[in-house]
């Protein structure tokens, strides 16, 4: 039953690098509004820090529904982006990866902001006092004693990104070798008669990244910590 | 000092809910030490001379440099206001080495002003076998000397410590304050020192400002202040103790016995106590001092200061003499209130008062101000005239 379609080997490079490529595009976005929460204080703070949880609340389809409206091709963002830069979202591999990164964004920042508020704000005071510029010191200090709560935060975003399907399926659909995901396959077997092996086949592919990504996460959150922990 | 620049210059308001800070100094040599106990605006001060904090009104001056002038609306960040800080639990990075730690403020010193060697430093605090350690498997006061060391490699203009040694041992502190000494003298850098231990203060500064309550209660040198604050503090937890100026005579070595000397008399001090002549600070608590209407023999103590009584407190079964010893010092002696009435001591009456030698520990002798410093040729050539103070601490 281990003889993967091509078509199913499709579904899950896909999904490997949608999860991935939101992944790496999230971790920057992710970082700066943790550290921001963790540390700055500046008006709509609660506002802001509402907004970046929705997507965790509110119901995945809704969020799909509001990408659609957003970034679609008629869509503000979306038309804008199209006419300016050729960047289209709409039906598409990237839009799928946008949906990944937005549904796994709550959960990366509450992981980074964590890390970020349990490191020792006088450590920043001190590079301070050294003559480090805030910009400095978020990069010499604030960022490596934080690494082991980002790499979590990473994998969390990850995980969520290779198992996003609502949000997913609602902006760009289910289109084989485009938008279909391991999940959006998964489904798809369902609903049709005798799908039930190829079903269970990519479950079984699913389980298996999963199980290495958090594998991959835990060693290199344990060597993080023990380089931390020289301290 | 006419002539010479200023090296800090401080005068701030900060009202922290119903705390207020209201304080203002001016220092142009040596160490500058802030003393008063915890609660009475020390670490405010600090925060503000660092500018990581900011003062209501007021301003800071370091080396002729404005740091913060709030009438000017001027207040530079303190990434470049080039002051190390020393905290009081080191707050190294624990991410890097020891080397990388002490070379961090190096980073970012501008060229012209590093004037500071790396290796010069990392000599003078014995911290070279630890360069490739990591923080957290230092002991509390190797941590601090690494500390200290990465603060001066930044070649500030001012060094400043925040109670640096308040987590540490008596060992480890007699370890270290020899270094703050030579770094004043080696690196010529200004140091302003915050403490609530006497024997540190006193110790080390040139110029103490005495806080309480968030107000400057004295400033001026130790031997002047310490005393005046302490006829008026009526804290116990300070002790009672009096701050001399004592010079270093010739040394007993079959005993590893040090002569002190004083116009008042001599005392002796258990081992070295730096070379003869020199200006030594000796600090005396109020309980290590016995009272005599005679000059005695046969008792186990040999040092020996004369004096007038000048002032007698009663508190209860005890009772507080201040001494004005022969040649212009200040001691301060406490005994039982019923032992001074047996005595018949009042005031004005003469009296020795005998110093126990393993009463005084190295903690209790300074070697106050570089002999480079115009202060200490000053106080030097005019040794007859060492002021003492006493008090209630």
């Amino acid at each position: 039953m281990f003889d993967l379609s091509a078509a199913e080997w499709t579904a899950i490079l896909l999904s490997l690098r949608i999860a991935v490529v939101a992944t790496f595009w999230a971790l920057p976005f992710g970082i700066l509004a943790a550290f921001a929460l963790a540390r700055w204080q500046f008006p709509g703070r609660m506002l802001f820090n509402g907004i970046v949880h929705l997507p965790l609340v509110m119901p995945p389809v809704v969020t799909g529904y509001l990408l659609l409206l957003s970034f679609g091709r008629r869509g503000f963002i979306g038309s804008f982006l199209a006419e300016h830069f050729g960047i289209v979202f709409a039906f598409r591999w990237t839009g799928a990866a946008l949906a990944c990164a937005v549904m796994g964004f709550p959960l990366m920042v509450r992981a980074m902001r964590l890390s970020f508020e349990a490191t020792d704000r006088r450590l920043e005071q001190a590079a301070g006092t050294l003559g480090a510029s805030p910009v400095v010191t978020f990069f010499l200090v604030s960022l490596p004693l934080a690494f082991p709560g980002i790499i979590v935060g990473a994998i969390l975003g990850f995980a969520r990104a290779l198992g996003e399907f609502g949000a997913t399926i609602t902006f760009v659909s289910n289109i084989p070798g485009e938008t279909q995901t391991i999940s959006a396959a998964i489904y798809t077997y369902t609903q049709v008669p005798e799908g039930d092996a190829g079903a269970l086949r990519l479950t079984a592919v699913s389980i298996v990244i999963a199980l290495t990504a958090l594998i991959g996460a835990e060693l290199i959150q344990r060597r993080a910590e023990r380089w931390l922990a020289k301290s | 000092m006419v002539g010479e620049k200023l090296m800090i210059d401080v005068a701030l308001r900060r009202q922290l809910g119903s705390f207020k800070l209201d304080i203002a100094f001016k220092n142009s040599e040596g160490i500058t030490a802030l003393f008063g106990r915890s609660g009475s605006g020390k670490s405010t001060t600090i925060g503000i001379i660092s500018g990581l904090q900011k003062p209501d009104e007021g301003h800071v001056i370091v080396d002729d440099c404005v740091l913060t002038n709030v009438a000017a609306g001027l207040f530079i960040p303190p990434h470049r206001r080039r002051i190390g800080l020393v905290f009081q639990d080191s707050h190294l990075f624990p991410h890097l080495d020891v080397n990388t730690n002490l070379r961090f403020g190096r980073w970012f010193a501008p060229r012209h002003a590093r004037s500071i060697s790396f290796d010069a430093v990392v000599e003078t605090l014995g911290i070279g076998h630890l360069l490739s350690r990591w923080p957290g498997r230092l002991s509390g006061g190797e941590r601090q000397r690494v500390a200290i060391g990465r603060a001066l490699l930044s070649c500030p203009r001012l060094l400043l410590f925040d109670e640096p040694f308040a987590a540490l041992d008596l060992q480890r502190r007699l370890e270290i304050l020899p270094l703050i000494e030579s770094l004043r003298d080696e690196f010529k850098i200004p140091i302003v020192y915050v403490s609530h231990m006497i024997e540190e203060v006193a110790r080390l500064a040139s110029c103490v400002v005495v806080l309480e309550n968030g107000r400057v209660k004295a400033i001026g040198a130790p031997e002047d202040v310490l005393g005046e604050t302490a006829s008026a503090t009526d804290d116990p937890r300070f002790g009672h103790s009096s701050v001399l100026i004592m010079r270093v005579g010739t040394a007993d070595t079959a005993y590893g016995l040090t002569e002190l000397l004083h116009p008042a008399g001599k005392i002796w001090l258990a081992g070295p106590a730096g070379s003869e002549g020199d200006k030594a600070r000796i600090i005396i608590k109020a309980t290590d001092v016995t009272l005599s209407r005679t000059l005695p023999s046969q008792v186990s103590v040999q040092g020996t200061l004369a004096g007038k009584v000048e002032n007698i407190h009663v508190e209860g079964p005890f009772a507080f003499v201040d001494i004005a010893l022969d040649g212009d010092g200040k001691l301060f002696a406490m005994a039982t209130r019923r032992a001074i009435d047996e005595l018949g001591l009042k005031r004005a009456d003469p009296v020795f008062a005998l110093v126990k030698t393993v009463a005084l520990d190295e903690r209790t002798v300074g070697h106050p101000a570089s002999a480079k410093t115009s202060l200490a040729v000053n106080l030097r050539t005019g040794a007859e005239k060492s002021s003492a103070a006493s008090g209630k601490f």
